[in-house]
């Protein structure tokens, strides 16, 4: 039986070689996300904001924390991603891995953005402060920094090869910092708390508090796999716009063929 | 695998390996600067320079808290519950989570008769959130508040 497995998973392996079936395949995961990823949102802001009990210490201002946690861990999921992307692009020069770096560096910065702005305006009514230099926060920013990095290296290199090796590789290399941001918390003495909310352990906090906590990290997990899977889309008819394949799509769509040739 | 490929993975495999290891390399150098503050066993024992910007932490020792009736300024004591503590002088205003039993940081210098005059105090607040009712429950509000001394003040391997 794991013969089998490894077969179709060999097949799958050498299906994403090709921007066509990725794009094909693609079609209706974009609307599935987005549909969800709006109820999802939905929900959990009615719920977080308007009906979940306010924390004995800090009153309402504990709220931020349903922005705040799942931008921090989607967009620390969406670089790990960038990571992995980078490694296959690099070993195995696929080019939906450089599509994939591509389209998750927009999202990455506006998500790590939004986790330190959130963080920044929760620290100052309950540390007292708007910005400390301690490990969390710290490893967060240089995660910005690279995000940020990697989105200037692309835009600063012309040839396509280099650019996709260059941008894969410093997002190979950042990597490192997710751990770092992870287990800050554990390793240092910081004034940043440690997670009340992760895979393994139980959450420090009643269900009616973290249960709006989880509708909200899914639906942002669904908002990201929504809006990185439309800029793969996007960006592989963009790449592709030369092919067959995509004159035949637009074709049979009707529009006019002028506009496919102006790239 | 063709032997381009197992090489390019030999390699991609070695850059990311020795990144990973020269960065916890530079952390294990820095070991005592990546913390953010001495805990109150550092100050007791003096560990900590003189007269110089420094962070300490420590809880608020229950029944410490003096506040001037004239003016800002308030008295302290911060500990870690086992043993070791010291007092911190402050005047301006503090964190709304101020209180006694609460995590606290302070920056500031130590002075020679060992009492921390600090510029600025932060409250570090725990993981474990909950509602107010709750607290109104016996046995339901210290178990979060008081058993578990909040992890990261006080202990240091």
């Amino acid at each position: 039986m794991s013969g089998s497995v490894t077969a179709s998973l060999k097949q799958l392996w050498h299906k994403l070689g090709s921007p066509r079936w990725f794009y094909q395949i693609t079609r209706n995961w974009v609307r599935g996300f987005g549909v969800m990823a709006a109820v999802l949102l939905l929900v959990g802001c009615i719920w977080g904001l308007a009906f979940a009990p306010p924390d004995y210490q800090q009153g309402n201002s504990f709220r931020i924390m349903y922005v705040h946690v799942p931008a921090a861990m989607v967009s620390q999921s969406l670089y790990l991603g960038m990571g992995v992307a980078g490694f296959i692009g690099l070993v195995w020069r696929m080019k939906l891995a450089d599509v994939a770096i591509a389209a998750t560096l927009p999202l990455g910065i506006s998500l790590t953005a939004l986790a330190l702005f959130s963080g920044s305006v929760w620290g100052r009514p309950t540390w007292g402060s708007w910005w400390e230099w301690d490990g969390r926060t710290v490893s967060t920013l240089v995660m910005l920094f690279l995000y940020l990095g990697i989105y200037a290296l692309r835009e600063a290199i012309a040839e396509a090869d280099l650019r996709a090796r260059a941008a894969a590789l410093v997002s190979l290399v950042g990597t490192v910092n997710i751990p770092v941001i992870k287990y800050s918390v554990e390793w240092w003495n910081t004034l940043h708390q440690p997670a009340s909310f992760t895979l393994t352990e139980k959450p420090a906090m009643p269900a009616e508090m973290w249960l709006p906590l989880l509708v909200m990290v899914l639906g942002f997990y669904c908002f990201a796999g929504h809006n990185v899977l439309s800029r793969m889309r996007l960006e592989i008819l963009r790449r592709e716009a030369n092919t067959r394949w995509v004159a035949e799509l637009f074709a049979a769509k009707s529009v006019p063929a002028s506009i496919t040739k102006e790239s | 695998m063709n032997p381009k490929r197992k090489q390019r993975l030999f390699m991609t495999s070695f850059v990311l390996v020795a990144t990973a290891l020269t960065v916890s390399l530079v952390f294990m150098a820095l070991e005592q600067n990546m913390n953010m503050f001495y805990p109150p066993a550092d100050v007791a024992q003096g560990k900590v320079p003189l007269n110089q910007t420094v962070r300490a932490g420590g809880m608020v020792l229950e029944g410490s808290v003096e506040r001037a009736s004239d003016s800002l300024a308030v008295i302290f004591t911060l500990t870690d519950h086992q043993g070791a503590d010291f007092v911190v002088t402050y005047t301006g205003i503090l964190p709304d989570l101020f209180r006694e039993g609460q995590g606290i940081l302070v920056e500031g210098e130590l002075n020679r008769a060992g009492v921390f005059e600090a510029v600025e105090v932060l409250a570090k607040h725990d993981e474990n959130y909950m509602p107010p009712e709750l607290m109104d429950m016996p046995g339901a509000a210290p178990a979060t508040a008081s058993t578990e001394a909040l992890p990261g003040l006080g202990e240091r391997e």
